[in-house]
């Protein structure tokens, strides 16, 4: 078939798209020169006060870089003490999180999926989710092992509600039309689970999931600060113990790096998995 | 197996107490192309959705090549009046023509070539790669005839299906519907609500009415074979024919009880 089509793509009039990437570059710098006057202002301020307890950002740095940063570059500058206090904080963070996000993902399929379980369970979830996770240390403990064990199974516990939540509500609210072309078409089962549930309910998946990585990270810390002996959190303590003030902010500065850091590779996994997502609704 | 691929009887559904379609009846011989025409909101979706089980009637039944539907059919395709919701956006157009075929089995290669196939066949090669919301109405509206194509169903329900087309695309699709209807005697029942389409592709007409939406009326078209855009068109037996299903339709909008009781 010929054809003489009239029809256009509906693209974005490159004008438009030219101010929106500049007004995306001016808001960028914008960004990193607010954060740099936050820092120069932090400096000010404390080297006016003087007070042990606040050293200033050029004293906390150099702590920074001795205690992790200044090792041999074959090791990517890490140090003996980095690789033992970062393997442990990250092992728990990313074991955690990645099986909160594995049973928050297959139980909220299951639960979304089946009205009855979903009705039956409810409840009880939300009770669950009430629960502040800190709370259940005492009780993790006496039932796990310090230390690794009861480190994941809080992180676990803590952070397997927004991906459960979140996931319930995508698998339940995906579009009936899509439900119908599946069902016209003999897309059933695992197939349809895969191409038009689970994708379907990706956006809702994702934003639990990054809810989920924030708290993970607390709760990293939180975990480790009970007398765990390694791990970011546990330096932490333990600077403070010894009274090794930059140290201890060295590792406060650390982990709110690490948390920025999180954040910025998992939106750019985001961006690349869903850009179906933010482009469909753009061209609504 | 009876000669009728399908057979409504006294086909009758309601939307809580709103009555859409009362005690409509309607015979399709296998290979046949059926038209359908109605004002808007007599039921002619609905109807539809009763043929493909998607929507369990109220009363009365559909039979499908001997057998009453309960759930979807095997071997029916539609093409959805709301094609940009039923395409999914997350898959590219290809893969979204190829999905359907899993079942069929074959290769992953071969899917995709009956997929690019089809697209082909629709005008739209070379946009297998890009995404649904990348393309215009008509273009979407196209994929979704090239994905129920492709899936070589022996009953084809298309509503609608190119009301977002420009008029020389247009054209194009109701030859390529022609084509595949004789070439692979698939049946087909086509929803639309332009008058003179509805006379070109027919074998048959089916006039539907409003509240309560049944059949009003159904003329067998019998023009010469193989149809034409342009001298199938300027035929005398197209114009009076098509003249006399926009009369029916203009009537079936006035609803008939409304007259009964003047
Ligand atoms: N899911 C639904 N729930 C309630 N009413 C509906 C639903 N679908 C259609 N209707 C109503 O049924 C009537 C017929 O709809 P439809 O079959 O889509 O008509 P058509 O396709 O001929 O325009 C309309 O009045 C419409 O508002
Ligand atoms: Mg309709």
């Amino acid at each position: 078939m010929s054809t003489a089509t009239v029809e256009r793509p509906p693209a974005a009039e490159p004008a438009r798209r030219g101010r929106r990437r500049l007004l995306g570059a001016l808001s960028g710098i914008a960004q990193v020169w607010l954060l740099v006057l936050l820092v120069i202002a932090w400096e000010l301020v404390t080297r006016a006060v003087d007070d042990e307890f606040f050293p200033p950002p050029s004293a906390i740095l150099p702590a920074l870089r001795d205690m992790w940063f200044s090792g041999p570059a074959g090791d990517l500058f890490l140090t003996e003490k980095a690789r033992a206090d970062f393997g442990p904080s990250f092992r728990n963070l990313f074991l955690g999180w990645g099986l909160a996000g594995v049973i928050g993902v297959a139980g909220g399929v299951l639960i979304g999926r089946s009205r009855a379980l979903g009705h039956l369970v409810e409840p009880v979830l939300h009770f669950l989710r009430s629960v502040p996770p800190p709370t259940l240390i005492p009780f993790l403990l006496a039932l796990l092992d310090l230390g690794t064990q009861m480190q994941v199974a809080t992180i676990v516990f803590g952070v397997v509600w927004p991906v459960l939540l979140n996931t319930i509500d995508g698998v339940r609210s995906v579009d009936r039309l899509q439900l119908e072309t599946a069902r016209v078409f003999g897309i059933t089962g695992w197939l349809r689970m895969r191409r038009v549930i689970l994708p379907s309910a990706a956006p809702k998946i994702f934003a639990g999931l990054r809810v989920s990585l924030g708290f993970a990270l607390i709760l990293m810390v939180i975990s480790e600060l009970v007398g765990a002996g390694q791990g970011i959190g546990a330096h932490i303590l333990l600077a403070q113990q010894a009274f090794e003030i930059p140290q201890m902010w060295g590792g406060i500065v650390l982990l709110g790096v690490l948390g920025c850091l999180f954040n910025l590779v998992f939106a750019l996994v985001e961006r690349r998995a869903l850009a179906w997502h933010d482009n469909a609704r753009r061209n609504d | 197996m009876s000669e009728n691929m399908l057979e409504i009887d006294g086909l009758t559904h309601s939307y809580g107490d709103h009555t859409v379609l009362e005690k409509m009846s309607l015979r399709v011989p296998r290979g046949e192309l059926v038209s359908i025409v109605g004002p808007s909101g007599c039921g002619k979706s609905t109807l539809l959705r009763c043929i493909a089980g998607l929507v369990r009637p109220t009363g009365g039944r559909v039979v499908l090549d001997g057998t009453a539907i309960d759930g979807v059919p095997d071997e029916l395709a539609v093409v959805f009046q709301d094609y940009s919701r039923s395409l999914l956006p997350w898959l590219t157009v290809r893969d979204n023509v190829a999905l359907p075929l899993r079942r069929r089995g074959g290769s992953r290669a071969e899917r995709r070539a009956a997929a690019e196939e089809a697209l082909t066949s629709v005008g739209l090669d070379g946009a297998g790669r890009k995404y649904p919301w990348q393309l215009s109405g008509g273009m979407q509206q196209r994929v979704s005839i090239a994905r129920a194509l492709a899936y070589r169903p022996s009953l084809l329900l298309m509503d609608e299906p190119f009301g977002s087309v420009d008029a020389q695309t247009r054209e194009d699709l109701e030859d390529l519907v022609l084509r595949v209807h004789r070439d692979e005697g698939m049946t087909i029942l086509l929803v639309t609500h332009d008058i003179d389409e509805s006379v070109y592709v027919g074998d048959r007409v089916v006039v539907l009415g409003r509240d309560p939406g049944g059949v009003r009326a159904e003329l067998p078209v019998h023009l010469p074979a193989p149809r034409d855009q342009t001298t199938t068109r300027a035929h005398p037996d197209f114009v009076s024919l098509r003249t006399e299903v926009s009369t029916l339709v203009r009537g079936a909008a006035a609803p008939t009880k409304t007259v009964v009781h003047e």
